[in-house]
């Protein structure tokens, strides 16, 4: 820097009292790498501090919506994968429920347990991605370059299950695709004893370090009140001390058969949301132990034996007609669902996922709304970041755990 | 969350709503309340404040599309009640031109549900203070969720290297939009008769009853 330059610049204390700052307006994004996606903030700031912030959303907005409802339920299916990319089975999960729900089929225990260990894969992909890209956006690397091996390692189960790494459809109306593969259990299991070790670790840089606290203690504090008047759910719920979790309460599958805890935080800050997905891949982990548990001890379906709903094996095909015809009916006209609705939901990582599904009888959705956390928890940024400094408003938008595949959907 | 509380509490509401809620239905085990869209406000007032009811978060809001009816919409309101683990749908029915009214002084998360429903299907909300598109493009014309609306959309954009910027044209398709439709005429297809599907109806010649007639039956 020249001395010319330099001297241009303005101390704070030689501001004469008196001078009125101008407020500005400030364009964040879409384009920014700790707008989590295409974001765009517009942020009214006074010099540092943030006034008023009006998220611009939909540059991702695919029409989801309206494509489900060209499509068959089972077409239908692949969309869901699609919304929060980081834990695609847990998308998934919520929309084969209402489809159950309306059909009347309840899937097989091994289904159900399949499913929950899937879920509870997503769910520790999807925290790891946030905490450690919430780290990056205030200053740490190291979490993220660690923690992305381990997301390769949950992946690939994924993969091993569904042949996708991400965009799995295995979760099916009455069950799951297909049963998994020899060895995978085992595998699954060897990872179990290993992922603590990382958390350890992530722990031991994150928790205590002196500059993560100082980002995060006390920033975007959300009241009880607050956290209820504004929709929140999942772990940003849980952050602010209202212990929901439906997983709990409104048990779906077999959650009730699992034995686990719901870490509720104290403070509301973004601190206290660190700390709750800390530990809930802690209880996923145990989730995931017993899910293992439960399904080494038995065998049987995976899917439900409706032929009107599930195809059958492709073994069964070759020498049954009547399972060719299952077959031809099932993937070219696709099931019908008898008129009704419903509004279902999971515990998704991110908060509750809703899906809204009407039924007019035929074999394409009348209308299927999805109601996704994302969402939610972007609205209620504005009163988050009323008063703090741009960098907080970082940090909270990295606490809030948001997605624009699902927010914009 | 058992059938008979909340049928208990279906009973309740109705009867201290009596004048604004026009009854309740239970779809698979779940609440419905239908109210007139005018005393929105009024009912998901009580159902928030009252002790027995506590619905404490909105869940949803969201809208259905008939258009063959005269309220063409349904606007579909989905409560959660965590002090008593209860969940409830309030739906109320409104067409092009009604105001319904906003239900934001009530629950601040309601901003950009109704927003989205503006975007997606036009229905205004009366005293929004940001009715602004939410999801779609600036400067987007009609709403897409309407079933009129076809699922190709009016117009595609892209960048003119020309004239260096964004350009929006009418849609060009290269392959014309195909929409299989797979329905088969043969089952739960009731909106339709083909020559000879009458006999497929009467009783006592076939093994097979159509489902209209079965509907029509019964």
């Amino acid at each position: 820097m020249t001395s010319a330059s330099r001297s241009n610049i303005v101390n704070e204390t030689d501001i004469a009292e008196g001078t009125q700052i101008k407020s500005f307006t400030m364009n964040f994004g879409p384009q920014h790498p700790a707008a989590h996606g295409v974001l765009r903030l517009v942020l009214e700031m006074e010099g540092e501090i943030i006034k008023r912030a009006d998220p611009h959303i939909g540059m991702l907005h695919r029409g989801t919506e309206k494509l489900i409802e060209h499509k068959t339920y089972i077409q239908a299916l692949p969309y869901f994968d699609r919304l929060d990319y980081l834990s695609p089975m847990n998308q998934e999960h919520v929309f084969v429920l209402a489809t159950e729900k309306l059909l009347g089929i309840t899937p097989p225990k091994r289904g159900q347990y399949i499913r929950v260990l899937f879920c509870e894969i997503g769910r520790v992909l999807s925290h790891i991605l946030n905490i450690t890209t919430f780290a990056i956006d205030i200053g740490a690397i190291t979490p993220a370059l660690w923690g992305f091996e381990e997301r390769e390692k949950c992946m690939e189960f994924y993969e091993r299950v569904s042949g996708a790494r991400m965009h799995a459809n295995y979760f099916r109306p009455g069950g799951v695709a297909q049963d998994m593969p020899a060895g995978l259990t085992d595998d699954i299991m060897d990872w179990v004893g290993t992922f603590p070790k990382y958390l350890d670790d992530v722990d031991r840089l994150l928790t205590d370090n002196r500059i993560f606290k100082q980002r995060t203690v006390d920033i975007g504090v959300v009241s009880k009140d607050e956290a209820l008047d504004w929709g929140f759910s999942g772990v940003m719920l849980r952050g602010s001390g209202v212990a929901w979790d439906l997983r709990k309460s409104q048990p779906y599958d077999s959650y009730d058969d699992f034995d686990f805890d719901i870490p509720v935080g104290k403070t509301g800050d973004c601190y206290a949301r660190y700390l709750i997905r800390m530990q809930e891949m802690r209880e996923s982990l145990k989730i995931i132990k017993q899910a293992i548990e439960k399904l080494e001890g038995m065998d049987g379906a995976v899917k439900s034996d409706d032929r009107k709903v599930c195809p059958p094996s492709r073994a069964e095909m070759k020498s049954s007609m009547e399972a060719m015809i299952h077959h031809f009916k099932l993937y070219t006209e696709g099931f019908h669902v008898p008129a009704g609705e419903t509004y279902t939901a999971v515990e998704a990582p991110k908060g509750e996922l809703g899906v809204f599904l009407v039924s007019d009888g035929t074999n394409r959705p009348y209308r299927c709304r999805i109601r996704t956390p994302g969402f939610v928890h972007l609205q209620a940024f504005d009163f988050m970041t009323k008063g703090h400094q741009l960098a907080d408003g970082v940090a909270i938008i990295g606490s809030l755990d948001i997605v624009f595949g699902e927010i914009d959907r | 969350m058992s059938g008979d509380a909340l049928k208990d509490l279906a009973d309740y509401v109705e009867e201290e709503l009596d004048n604004y809620v026009k009854g309740y239905v239970f779809i698979k085990n779940e609440l419905v309340i239908t109210a007139n869209f005018k005393d929105i406000v009024l009912v998901l007032s009580f159902l928030r404040d009252d002790k027995e009811c506590h619905f404490e978060i909105l869940s949803d809001i969201t809208a259905v599309d008939y258009p063959e009816r005269e309220m063409r919409f349904e606007v579909v309101y989905n409560l959660l009640s965590l002090r008593h683990n209860y969940r409830i749908r309030v739906k109320v029915h409104a067409s092009e031109d009604s105001f319904v009214p906003t239900v934001t002084e009530l629950y601040s998360v309601a901003g950009w549900f109704e927003r989205e429903v503006w975007d997606m299907y036009g229905i205004t909300f009366e005293g929004h203070e940001d009715l602004r598109r939410i999801l779609t493009d600036y400067g987007f014309e009609g709403h897409p969720q309407r079933k009129d609306f076809p699922l190709t959309g009016y117009v595609e954009v892209r960048y003119d290297d020309e004239q260096k910027r964004i350009v929006y044209e009418p849609v060009k398709l290269p392959q014309e939009f195909r929409n299989f439709d797979y329905l088969s005429p043969w089952e739960g297809m009731t909106s339709v008769q083909f020559s000879g599907d009458e006999k497929a109806a009467v009783q006592e010649h076939g093994c097979f009853i159509n489902k209209k007639t079965r509907e029509a039956e019964s």
